[in-house]
């Protein structure tokens, strides 16, 4: 039997926000950023280069997501909070603001020439950076669901999400290559990145929390 | 309680109406007499009369002030677009000297006004392009560098001008602290012709009044058909040189920044392209980039400066 509408809606509103409804208020306070920026910039209050602001702060939030998707672990793994069950939702966070972020710099700021596109993509190293850290963080956006992680295997999927590292070096490598000089802001950025990606390097070697076979919690829950 | 009432307040401490009345009579005085840039509390913008010349590119539309006085890059201040405007009303610009030295015939630490005085002050409206890819039309007040420069009387020696923005942490948030951007004090420099050239001024005012400090007060360089960043503000010393002096961008990163640093849609900066520009204020969040112009639109009057050098090799 053909699901009715309704079960139709409420199961596109389940794959869109999910059930939980902690995760759901994620969703939704995660996205204001962004929806707030877009009206302040319809509405003229972005400052003098409104454009540059709203590509740039689009890019800050999904490296501030991408850096509290990484935190999850060392939290967890340090006793501090365990909040594997709101990775998936700081992930896809992150996925999304890359998106907006990726969208405004082809429609808005190159009203999507193809060959000044494919032109900045060649010879700008910090686009080519950019677009690389991008087209990463596709397959593990595309694989964040539960049906993708139980078709791959624990394993697999454990190991192409381990992608995330080189995501995240690359877009704050993006961030560094095209500011002109160093600002406490940008240290930052670039000292949370390694810190969080030195943890996996140096950290590697602890045990995992008793009792709670990794890879099993690592499938189920992330 | 830290708030006063009206009461505790002494009556000696009131400015008479009056008074309060004349000051501004005085300021429209002072700048009639191009004065106004002594009289200009720091922070505030004095009005400043100027005849408009026939040097301003006239066919586009200005920047918005709001713009031009909220957008800025002054390291000094801080690396963020909105730090200077926020920050600069702490540099003090009353009293101010310029020191003259090296190859002139009059070298002295000027007061600011003893400087400009005798030379009109001019209205020009020019372009500016920002080497990030950005753009303004800006209506300054100024000067000609080239009636400062005769008046101060460079030697036969001299083939540069060097400019040094002042130093002073205590006024300038961004030369204090951890992260230092760039090295100070700020320096930039041109060779003399184009130090001579007509084009070239020293701004001490935009839109009708006093420069504000964000825009480089008291005193700036305008170069319109180089970078935004040649511009050097602030301004507390002026050297003629035999030898090409240091500029502080092509200090930072010599592969990024050229000594001549002309506007140059041919000649990409390493990491972007120069080829487009976005004006400011233009049309809010959906601006279309516009074409960058070879020179930024004043080749007609500076390309001879470069006959025969490598646009390329000097960039």
């Amino acid at each position: 039997m053909p699901p009715t509408a309704a079960a139709r809606r409420s199961l596109a509103s389940r794959v869109v926000l999910g059930r939980d409804p902690i995760r759901r208020a994620i969703y939704v306070v995660g996205m204001l950023p962004a929806v707030m920026t877009f009206y302040f910039g319809v509405v003229d209050q972005l400052g003098a280069d409104p454009q540059k602001t709203l590509e740039r702060t689009l890019g800050l939030w999904a490296l501030r997501f991408l850096i509290a998707t990484l935190a999850i672990t060392p939290l967890r793994r340090l006793g501090l909070a365990n909040l594997l069950r709101y990775r998936r939702s700081l992930g896809l966070l992150a996925f999304y603001y890359a998106a907006l972020h990726l969208s405004v710099y082809l429609i808005l700021d190159q009203g999507l020439d193809p060959a000044s596109i494919w032109a900045d993509i060649v010879k700008r190293p910090y686009i080519t950076v950019g677009m690389f850290a991008f087209t990463i963080l596709l397959p593990l956006a595309a694989t964040s669901n539960s049906a993708m992680i139980r078709r791959l295997g624990g394993t697999a999927w454990q190991r192409l999400h381990r992608l995330v590292y080189i995501a995240a070096a690359a877009a704050v490598l993006h961030f560094i290559m095209l500011e002109k000089s160093w600002s406490g802001e940008l240290v930052l950025y670039a000292a949370l990145i390694a810190g969080l990606l030195g943890f996996r390097l140096f950290g590697r070697r602890r045990p995992a929390p008793r009792g709670r076979p990794r890879p099993a919690d690592r499938t189920a829950r992330a | 309680m830290l708030i006063k009432s009206a009461s505790d307040i002494p009556a000696s401490e009131i400015t008479p109406r009056s008074a309060y009345l004349r000051r501004r009579e005085f300021l429209a005085g002072a700048a009639a007499l191009g004065l106004g840039s002594l009289l200009a509390d720091s922070g505030t913008a004095a009005p400043l009369s100027a005849t408009p010349s026939p040097l301003s590119t006239t066919s586009e539309a200005r920047t918005p002030l709001k713009d031009i006085i909220s957008y800025n890059n002054f390291y000094e201040f801080g690396t963020d677009k909105d730090d200077p405007v926020k920050h600069a009303h702490t540099l003090k610009t009353t009293p101010w000297k310029v020191k003259v030295d090296g190859l002139v015939g009059k070298p002295a630490e000027y007061d600011l006004d003893d400087l400009i005085k005798e030379v009109a002050l001019e209205e020009r409206i020019y372009r500016m392009r920002c080497v990030e890819g950005w753009s303004m039309v800006i209506p300054w007040i100024g000067v000609p560098l080239a009636s400062i420069l005769r008046r101060l009387e460079p030697q036969g020696s001299a083939k540069y001008v060097a400019f040094e923005t002042v130093v002073r942490p205590a006024e300038m948030p961004g030369q204090r602290g951890v992260f230092q951007p760039l090295p100070w004090p700020y320096v930039d420099g041109l060779r003399l012709d184009e130090a001579m050239h007509p084009l070239t001024i020293l701004a001490v005012g935009l839109y009708g009044e006093t420069l504000l400090n964000q825009n480089g007060a008291p005193i700036r360089l305008v170069v319109p058909w180089k970078y935004g960043f040649k511009g050097i503000k602030s301004i507390v010393r002026i050297s003629l040189t035999e030898t090409e002096p240091r500029c502080t961008w092509n200090l930072q990163n010599a592969r990024e920044y050229g000594f001549y640093s002309n506007v140059n849609p041919n000649v990409d900066h390493p990491r972007w392209s120069q080829a487009t520009e976005r004006r400011i204020g233009e049309s809010g969040l959906f601006v279309k980039r516009r074409p960058t112009l070879l020179f930024n639109g004043y080749g007609e009057q500076v390309a001879s400066l470069y006959a025969g050098l490598d646009l390329k090799a000097n960039y």
